[in-house]
């Protein structure tokens, strides 16, 4: 990502437009980094509720996990998601593993 | 000069304290919003604004808080909504609103602040010394040190003009008590002419509904040091228009000082 130039920020540092958070990708600041073991998961959503940052993606569809059928996908938005851990720690069937980002 | 004209001058002239002539300085200035808390020896500066305000000859809105904190952080909202406004502290005063003094330059608000200078505790003292304006120099505000009740006066309707070209604000010291509160004659401009010297003019930092802004975001290292490099710089080029400000208001009205005033230095020798 390129800078602007000192001239060019808006005086006093306001924000002009909004949404400007969003190119602001806090995946960062992450230690450790959830994954979803998706055989295990069986879509209760609870991760997706109990996130802070909403960055559980819920998507929508047919998937077939080993001979299961399911309609629903849970997968994480990694540039916002700060690696806090709530996910893992609530999943009720111990889906979500936290691993150390390389 | 005819008599005539000599009457009218006395007229015109009237025996104020440095304090007083920043209160009728703000009322030229036509103020909008001024954020008051007593502290010794300001007080009497917003005790007559006070009064302007109640006699109706100034229309802003007087805002009584319960701390200099307070006080600059009200102005420095109002300031973000548009208004002009102003206020005034001294000595512990001063230091209780330092943290909100870099947020006023930070975000590059034309506030106006007078500073009779008042020696900080302990030992507690009322009297005039700068330790307390020496602590703000590194805040990023303009400082005026006015040596006269005159200069006060002028200092503080040029500071209007300097804070809104710049987008800095600007604190107008002198000594406490020893201008403070003695009595010096002081000429006064018209008030109109005043407000003709300083329009009202549109700035990009203003909070409007039917244009939202963000005023005081988070800003990483990376743009955290351009944001206060864009500060360093307009002060850097603010002494160009605080030359420019002051020989406009001495064409004006007939007074100027310059950027420094000596006395005797030509006759000085090095030891």
């Amino acid at each position: 990502m390129s800078l602007p130039k000192v001239h060019e920020i808006p005086i006093g540092g306001i924000i002009t437009e909004p949404g400007s958070s969003r190119r602001n990708l806090t995946g960062g600041w992450r230690s450790l980094k959830p994954i979803i073991h998706d055989d295990r998961c069986i879509r209760c959503r609870i991760c997706w509720m109990y996130c802070p940052e909403g960055t559980i993606k819920e998507t929508k569809g047919e998937f077939v996990v080993k001979g299961r059928k399911y309609q629903y996908k849970y997968e994480i938005d990694y540039n916002y998601c700060k690696g806090c851990g709530i996910c893992a720690h609530e999943c009720p069937t111990k889906a979500i593993e936290m691993v150390p980002e390389a | 000069m005819t008599a005539a004209a000599a009457i009218q001058k006395a007229k015109a002239a009237l025996a104020l304290t440095s304090n007083y002539a920043v209160a009728y300085a703000v009322k030229a200035a036509d103020v909008d919003v001024v954020a008051v808390y007593p502290i010794t020896p300001q007080t009497t500066i917003v005790e007559k604004i006070a009064e302007f305000v109640d006699d109706g000859e100034l229309n802003a809105d007087l805002i009584h808080v319960e701390s200099e904190h307070s006080a600059m952080s009200a102005v420095v909202g109002a300031a973000a909504a548009g208004a002009r406004v102003f206020t005034a502290t001294s000595s512990q005063g001063l230091e209780l609103m330092h943290e909100v003094l870099h947020i006023a330059s930070g975000l590059r608000l034309p506030v106006v602040m007078a500073v009779p200078a008042r020696a900080i505790s302990a030992p507690i003292s009322i009297h005039g010394d700068y330790s307390d304006v020496m602590n703000t120099r590194d805040t990023g505000w303009i400082t005026y040190i006015a040596s006269s009740a005159q200069e006060v006066y002028d200092t503080v309707i040029q500071a209007y003009k300097v804070a809104e070209t710049a987008l800095l604000p600007v604190m107008v010291s002198y000594d406490g008590f020893l201008m403070s509160h003695t009595t010096e004659p002081v000429e006064l401009n018209d008030e109109e002419a005043v407000r003709r010297f300083l329009p009202r003019r549109e700035r990009p930092n203003v909070l409007r509904p039917e244009k939202p802004i963000t005023m005081g975001a988070f800003a990483m290292p990376d743009w955290y040091y351009e944001i206060k490099y864009q500060v360093q710089e307009a002060l850097a080029s603010s002494l160009k228009t605080i030359e420019e400000v002051d020989a406009e208001y001495g064409k004006a009205f007939g007074r100027s000082y310059g950027i420094i005033q000596t006395t005797g230095w030509r006759t000085q020798t090095t030891p």
